[in-house]
């Protein structure tokens, strides 16, 4: 729908059918207090049965309540947010260390891969994931600078794509909001015009099920989910229904969920995903590693076929100490034998 | 002399955001002024002080905040024009959700926390409203699925806003809301120019200092809430 064809909608269609089609416009209404609004009129007619002591309150009079209700259609309904911003690659441009050295590196990821980022504590690796967040200009501590489709990027395009290029998930990161796992899940779909909400909430569900060591159901509360389950469950919600193309993950190790199969299930939705990190399985888990060395990008290494190899067996190895962990956790005796 | 107003509600991260705002902005300490608008005590000065950022404070004691901002805002930019600053940035404690001290024409930044709860940008009112740009803090610390919703709550009552993630403590984001600021309005004056949105009416009898309760006592604009019978 384009701007006339929303302003002819919003004068002639019954604000009862606008809502029925465009279900968001009710938090048109109840933001303003006027969710009791006549149903049966175009907006306009409508609007002469509200209450003209709250809608200036508001600062607000008919006309200006029509022309905003239009621009929250155009916003909200008007366009299309199905895909998110169509990028298909993204390039990080050397700048310097901390010590000023150069950081002598170009290097470009294509949509559906995985890049780790290892290196000690306080080496960088977070710094580069921001960089990648904030489109770096050569206007970081670092002066690197970031490419999206091998271009450079203007004005208009940054701040277009601002927000929307990256999704994060980080150790720190929690729910704080008291709501049912599907609760949040309906919320956050119905912040999303284009999809199908019920299918969407199901499949996050299942899939962050499946990631979690632990099961859970839809009716337990976010605030109620341990680590390893809200991980899984922000990785899921990511996947499908963040239309943001690229993920930086920030140490997400001790979580105990499948990490594995949580990085296929990203790069399957055809994201972008960085991973710092420190866990062996995530490190060799993508397709190249970047070396972080005082500040720089030292060394980038693309995964051997040994390395791909040994991926297994680490697997195996870490499954043993997670059976470990779940043993004494039931309170039962660690023998010689559980080392296998 | 470019001027930027900043408003948010106590606690939000105000002071952090403009911290960092000055330092993503890559200017001298010299050239850029703070006027705080508080309501009755702030410790922000010494944060800026120990920047070697120059603050003024003005406590609004027992005005509306929003009074005390617009009688003061232009000895607030003379102030800044005599110092030679290149920026003017105004801090205000918006204290009721009605408060919205933003200038026609004048950059508006609204700061916000992420813990606020995820309905609190739907109401907060003008001060959100009518703001060009809406900083979130603290979404470091809650999940991505909750930032996305939480933008989109701000972008319902504000459709044209452009919303920024701001981390107050290691300044990740403060470089986009730099590329903003750059394009603040110069400004030599504020004589002639507008307030975005009416200031709170309060002309009742409470505003003169009265503390009686009761009918016989209240006088000027009242308004009365309405209770449905048992
Ligand atoms: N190239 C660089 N130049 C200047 N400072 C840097 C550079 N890279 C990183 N830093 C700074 O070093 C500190 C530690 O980096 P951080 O990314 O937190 O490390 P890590 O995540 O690896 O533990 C941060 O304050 C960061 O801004
Ligand atoms: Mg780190």
């Amino acid at each position: 729908m384009n701007d006339t064809d929303i302003l002819y909608m919003v004068l002639t269609v019954p604000v009862g059918e606008i809502m029925e089609k465009h279900p968001v416009c009710q938090n048109f209404f109840k933001n303003l207090r006027i969710e009791d609004i006549e149903r049966g009129l175009p907006l306009h007619q409508a609007l002469e049965k509200a209450d003209p002591e709250t809608l200036s309150e508001f600062g607000l009079d008919r006309h200006a309540i029509q022309r905003e209700f239009c621009d929250f259609l155009n916003v909200f309904a008007g366009r299309s947010d199905a895909t998110g911003p169509e990028i298909t690659s993204i390039t990080i441009i050397g700048g310097h260390g901390k010590a000023g050295d150069p950081e002598n590196c170009q290097i470009t990821i294509n949509r559906g891969e995985t890049i780790s980022i290892v290196g000690p504590t306080g080496s960088g690796k977070s710094r580069l994931l921001a960089d990648i967040e904030c489109l770096a200009n050569c206007d970081t501590p670092t002066g690197r600078k970031v490419l999206i489709d091998e271009q450079n990027l203007d004005d208009e395009r940054r701040i277009e794509l601002q927000g929307r290029l990256v999704a994060q998930l980080s150790q720190n990161m929690n729910f704080v909001i008291d709501l049912t796992v599907n609760d949040f899940l309906k919320m956050h779909a119905g912040s999303r015009h284009s999809i199908n909400i019920d299918d969407t909430v199901e499949r996050c569900f299942v899939c962050a099920n499946s990631l979690a060591g632990e099961a859970f159901g839809l009716d337990t509360r976010l605030t109620q989910l341990s680590g390893g389950q809200s991980r899984a469950l922000m990785i899921a919600d990511t996947a499908f229904m963040s239309t943001s193309p690229i993920v930086l993950i920030d140490e997400i190790e001790n979580a105990g969920i499948d990490r594995r199969q949580a990085i296929e299930l990203l790069a399957s939705r055809d994201k972008i995903v960085f991973i710092s990190t420190h866990d062996p399985l995530l490190a060799l888990g993508a397709n190249r590693r970047l070396i972080i060395k005082n500040g720089r990008i030292s060394r980038v290494i693309t995964t051997s076929e040994e390395e791909k190899a040994c991926l297994s067996e680490i697997e195996r190895l870490d499954a043993r100490l997670f059976q470990i962990r779940k043993k004494l956790r039931n309170g039962e005796i660690i023998s010689r034998n559980a080392l296998g | 002399m470019q001027l930027i107003t900043v408003a948010g509600p106590p606690s939000s991260g105000k002071t952090s955001v403009i911290l960092k705002l000055i330092e993503a902005m890559q200017i001298a300490a010299s050239d850029v002024g703070v006027v705080k608008f508080d309501c009755l005590t702030s410790f922000d000065h010494l944060r800026y002080e120990e920047r070697g950022i120059r603050v003024e404070t003005g406590f609004s004691g027992k005005l509306c905040p929003d009074h005390f901002f617009v009688s003061n805002i232009e000895a607030a930019v003379e102030w800044g024009q005599n110092a030679g600053f290149k920026y003017l940035i105004t801090e205000s404690a918006g204290l009721c959700n009605r408060c919205s001290p933003y200038i026609h024409g004048i950059m508006a930044i609204c700061v916000i926390d992420n813990l606020a709860g995820i309905n609190t940008p739907r109401k907060i009112g003008p001060m959100l409203k009518m703001a060009d740009i809406v900083v979130v803090t603290k979404g470091d610390i809650v999940s991505q699925a909750e930032r996305e919703v939480f933008a989109f709550n701000i972008r319902q009552v504000n459709t044209a806003v452009q919303v920024i993630f701001v981390n107050g403590i290691n300044g990740q984001g403060a470089t986009i809301l730099a590329s903003h600021a750059a394009k603040a309005r110069s400004i030599q004056t504020l004589r002639d120019l507008k307030l975005r949105f009416t200031t709170p009416a309060a002309v009742c009898s409470y505003c003169t200092g009265e503390i009686r309760i009761g009918n016989e006592y209240q006088m000027g604009t009242m308004k009365r809430m309405e209770f449905k019978k048992p």
